[in-house]
Formats: structure tokens, C-alpha cells, sequence
């Protein structure tokens, strides 16, 4: 009965352990099978790069490049914003607060994070907007910049944990070293233990602009929904994210529009996967350089 | 180990009464389909349970295409559209055995609307053609106070897009700078706080923050929409599995009736005499 009853326990959590991985799969399967269709009909090159996307016009133009360009410009804006708040953050909580201030900063991070991310969308799309709009005198607050604002402030928490993570990680060693050979704690700082978290607090950045270019509702709401480049910071955007958000609900089953959605999910899917691999890279020599083993 | 499993059967036995309990408890008829007909559909069903306890009503948004898809796959009841079904819509249905009844239910009247502060006081159809297409592009052009005209529009697979391509730009592609909102009430409160932009909602969704311009020397009322006078104005429709019978006939009478009208009339559309 005992060694019945370990087995079948043993059983259920590998079946639980690698539930994640039939997602996955699942979900590649899917993402490759539905976008096959679109790219054997239409050329994978000038959809990529096409400048016109007018999914439901007769005859119907999937020109995706709008789209990449606007979540690559919005997710770069983001992390202007999230850098160097975030980083400066996790500076902050790890190398000056004290024990009190860091009971209060770290929950209030964390409660950031918590936070849906159709709120962020309200409050930038009703506050944030109309306020730019005053304040900057331009013809709508719904465009790229005030999408990356919102954005970077949704990226904070990521960025600052992991960085504060990647920073604790540094053995004390090192800086008690670095303190007895006279250094400055600035010294100590800026060539010690910067260099040490160096590529873990890479990753946490990495992972934040996974954050940002992956959010979808947000941008939705805020960045304006206009399938153009850009002439500036302050002209209305349309991501890829939105644009499956926004159409896939009534793009006819089967059809090139439907097609051409999952095809956007698909290069969208790489995207990250790229930014989850170098990350993941990174991190490893991370562990290895501070002789954490892997 | 075994009480595991008696946890797992107790759950499982639980969760069927429980289920079947729900579903005896009456008929329920599935709405889905335009965001534009929505309010109708959920005020006039809300009404029709009060005064049927009977039957469960249970509406839903997704837009027009949404609801008639679902019509003909089955998972509804009733599909409300803002446009009439189309040709391959109706022999999709007819292959999978569903024979489509078209019910007009109110008109409903695309009214273009501007910030309070816009000086403009009239618009013809081809100036909000070209405006929409991208040949005009400041305000100065249309004899108001200079300023970039901020267009704002529906997603292209919105209902209320559908009908304004039709209705006003004969299916020319709007400018891609245009800015996509998701929702009528979206459009008017984007509208309501920018002042340079234009754009068109439903007449039902008219706020007293923005302001609506008459098209065509003629102003978008209950009268002008009824009529066809004015001329961005559509029919919206509830589609059925053949002729209504039973508890779905009952609620299309009474969508109808007077009562009914009355409830159209309150959300802002145009009911039927």
C-alpha cells in the first residue's frame, strides 16, 4: 500500500511538473498551424515589412511593420522609463535604507505589481492623457509616449526586485574586501558590486522589457491605435499586442485576417523567447562568475 | 489514500447536482452579438425576466459578426447585428440546417460629434470623406479655428465601423493615422477631452460633452432617423433560427411592443412605430 501510495504521488506531481510543458507545446503547435495558412498565401517578407495594414479592405493589406515598429518603439520608451527607476530602486533598498524603509519600499513595490493591468490602461487613458494633452499642448494624449510612460511604470517592480535580487546575490566577501583595501563604499559600489550584479541585473531588465512589449491592454487604451510610423514621440501608435486584442474577437474564423493574427502572435511569441533565452544566458554566467555553481 | 478518493467522488457527485440544480431551474435564452444593440438587448431583457421569472435571459456583446457567427454555430439564441447578415453569412447557416429570420428591431442614427469647443457648425458628407481618408487634415479647411484635426475611429471589425464605411466613405479605407478606440462610449469621451478631434457613435451614446454637427444641413433626431432623412442612419436587427416560437417569441414581442420602444427610446435609439 505504501510503496502504491508513493508511486502514485510521485506520479501526480510529474504529471503536474510537466503540465507547463504540454502548454507550451500546445500552444507553439497552435501559434505555427494557424499562422502557416497566411504565410503560404501571402509573401513572408513584404508582410513584414509592409506599411499598410487594412486587415478587413477588399482586397486586404497585412502590412505588420507599423505594428512591430510601434511595440518596439513604445517597449524601448518603456525602459527609459523603468531603468532607471528601477535600478535606482533596488540601489537604493539594498545599499542605503535601512531596515525600516525597506519594510515599507518592497511591499509597495510589490502591491505596484499587483496592480491589473486594465487599471494602469484606465488611469492613463482618463488621468494621464488629458493631462499630457494640457500640459504639453499636443493634439491627443492617446499616442507612443504616454503608452511608454505608463508601461515603464508597469516594468518598475520587475525590474527592481530582480535587480535587488541580483544585487544580494553578491557575496559579502566582496565588499567587505573591496572596504579593507581602502576603497570608497562609491568605489566599492561602482566597480565592486555593479560589475559583480552586472548581468543579473541585466536579466531583470531583459525580463522587464519582456513585460513591456508583451502588455496588451495597456497599450490598447493608451497608445492610440493608429497603424502608422510615428513622425514623433507624441503621434498615436498601434502594438501588436493591440491589434490581436482589438481584432481577433470578430475576425471571421478561418479567414486571412484570422490568419494574419496568429501570424502577429507568432512573431510576437519569438520576440519574447528571444528576450527569455538571452536573458536566461545571461543569468547563467551570472551564477557562474560569483561562483554559485549553476 | 482512500479518503482522497472519497474527497474526489464527493466533489464530483456535488458539482452534478449542483449543475443539474442550475439548469432546471428554466429556460434560458442566449443574446450575443452587437455592442451597439447591446443596451437594448440588456434593458429590455432585464424588464422580460422581472415580468418572467421563468426565463433565464442571459446577453452577451462580441460585436455583429460574433453574434452571427454564434447563431449559426448554435451557441445562441438570438444574434443581434448593427448590419444585415450577409450572403455567405446566411449559406454558411443554410449548410449547417440553420434557416435565419431577420428581425428589425430600431434605427439607430451614426452621429459625427466634435469637442464642445469646435467652432464648426455644419459638415457635408464629402468633407467627413475626406477628412476620414486623409485629404483633409485642419480644421481651417472646413472654415473653423486652425488646428490638426484629430480622427478618431472604430476597429475595422466594429459594427459601428461597418455601417459608417458604408454609410459615409463608400468603402474607401480610412487614413492610417487615424486614432482606433475601442467603444462608442471611448469615442465620446476622447472626443469630449480633445479638443481638435471628430468622430461618429452611435446616437444612442450622444453625451452633453461633445457636441454633434448636423450632416448635410440636417441634424440627426429621433424624426430625421426614422424617416432616412438624415443620412447616416441604419436599421439594427435581432436574428433568429428560423420564425421566433415559444419563451424567444415572447421576448421579441415584447421587444417590439410598446413597452419595449419605450426602453429603445431611453437608450437613444429610434424605435419602430
Amino acid at each position: 500500500m505504501n510503496s502504491l501510495k508513493e508511486r502514485l504521488i510521485k506520479l501526480v506531481f510529474t504529471l503536474l511538473a510537466f503540465s507547463s510543458l504540454v502548454f507550451l507545446i500546445g500552444i507553439i503547435i497552435t501559434l505555427f498551424k494557424e499562422s502557416y495558412p497566411f504565410f503560404r498565401q501571402f509573401d513572408v517578407f513584404t508582410s513584414i515589412f509592409g506599411l499598410y495594414w487594412y486587415p478587413t479592405a477588399e482586397p486586404p493589406e497585412f502590412g505588420m511593420f507599423t505594428l512591430i515598429f510601434a511595440s518596439i518603439a513604445v517597449t524601448a520608451g518603456a525602459m527609459i522609463v523603468c531603468v532607471p527607476i528601477g535600478i535606482g530602486t533596488a540601489l537604493y533598498i539594498h545599499e542605503i535604507a535601512d531596515h525600516k524603509q525597506r519594510s515599507v519600499l518592497k511591499p509597495v513595490i510589490e502591491i505596484l505589481a499587483g496592480i491589473p493591468s486594465i487599471v494602469y490602461g484606465f488611469f492613463g487613458m482618463l488621468i494621464v492623457a488629458p493631462f499630457l494633452q494640457e500640459l504639453l499642448g499636443i493634439p491627443t494624449g492617446l499616442n507612443a509616449f504616454t503608452a511608454s510612460l505608463v508601461l515603464g511604470v508597469m516594468a518598475i517592480p520587475t525590474v527592481s526586485s530582480l535587480s535587488e535580487d541580483a544585487l544580494s546575490f553578491v557575496p559579502r566577501s566582496f565588499r567587505e574586501a573591496s572596504l579593507a583595501l581602502g576603497a570608497t563604499r562609491w568605489q566599492t559600489l561602482t566597480k565592486v558590486i555593479l560589475p559583480a550584479a552586472g548581468s543579473g541585473i541585466s536579466t531583470a531588465v531583459i525580463l522587464g522589457m519582456s513585460r513591456a512589449v508583451g502588455e496588451t491592454m495597456t497599450v490598447l487604451m493608451v497608445a492610440g491605435g493608429a497603424a502608422v510610423i510615428p513622425k514623433s514621440i507624441f503621434d498615436p501608435v498601434r502594438p501588436m499586442t493591440s491589434t490581436i486584442a482589438a481584432e481577433m474577437g470578430e475576425a471571421a474564423m478561418g479567414s486571412p485576417h484570422y490568419h494574419a493574427l496568429f501570424a502577429i502572435g507568432l512573431i510576437l511569441f519569438m520576440i519574447t523567447l528571444a528576450f527569455n533565452i538571452i536573458a536566461e544566458i545571461v543569468s547563467r554566467r551570472f551564477r557562474l562568475k560569483l561562483g554559485l555553481g549553476r | 489514500m482512500k479518503g482522497f478518493f472519497k474527497i474526489i467522488l464527493l466533489t464530483a457527485i456535488s458539482m452534478i447536482l449542483i449543475s443539474s440544480g442550475v439548469f432546471a431551474a428554466g429556460t434560458t435564452i442566449t443574446i450575443k452579438g452587437s455592442t451597439t444593440v447591446l443596451p437594448i438587448a440588456q434593458s429590455t431583457a432585464e424588464a422580460f425576466m422581472d415580468a418572467n421569472p421563468g426565463i433565464n435571459i442571459s446577453v452577451q456583446g462580441g460585436g455583429s459578426s460574433v453574434g452571427i457567427t454564434s447563431l449559426i454555430d448554435g451557441t445562441c439564441d438570438i444574434a443581434d447585428s448593427s448590419r444585415q447578415i450577409k450572403k455567405e453569412e446566411i449559406e454558411k447557416a443554410k449548410k449547417k440546417g440553420v434557416n435565419v429570420n431577420e428581425i428589425k428591431i430600431a434605427m439607430d442614427g451614426i452621429v459625427i460629434i466634435v469637442n464642445p469647443r469646435n467652432s464648426i457648425k455644419a459638415i457635408t458628407r464629402q468633407q467627413i470623406k475626406d477628412i476620414y481618408t486623409g485629404k483633409i487634415s485642419d480644421w481651417s479647411e472646413l472654415g473653423a479655428k486652425p488646428g490638426k484635426i484629430v480622427v478618431l475611429s472604430r476597429d475595422t471589425s466594429s459594427g459601428t465601423y461597418e455601417a459608417f464605411e458604408v454609410l459615409a466613405l463608400n468603402k474607401e479605407k480610412v487614413r492610417a493615422d487615424a486614432l482606433i478606440n475601442a467603444s462608442n462610449q471611448a469615442i465620446a469621451s476622447t472626443v469630449g477631452t480633445t479638443p481638435g478631434a471628430i468622430g461618429y457613435v452611435g446616437h444612442g451614446y450622444l453625451t452633453k460633452k461633445v457636441k454633434d454637427i448636423p450632416v448635410e444641413g440636417i441634424k440627426a433626431t429621433k424624426q430625421t432617423i426614422l424617416s432616412g432623412k438624415y443620412s447616416l442612419s441604419r436599421p439594427l436587427f435581432m436574428y433568429t433560427n428560423g420564425k421566433p416560437a415559444g419563451d424567444i417569441k415572447k421576448f421579441i414581442d415584447f421587444v417590439l411592443s410598446k413597452e419595449g420602444k419605450k426602453m429603445v427610446e431611453e437608450e437613444g435609439f429610434v424605435g419602430l412605430k
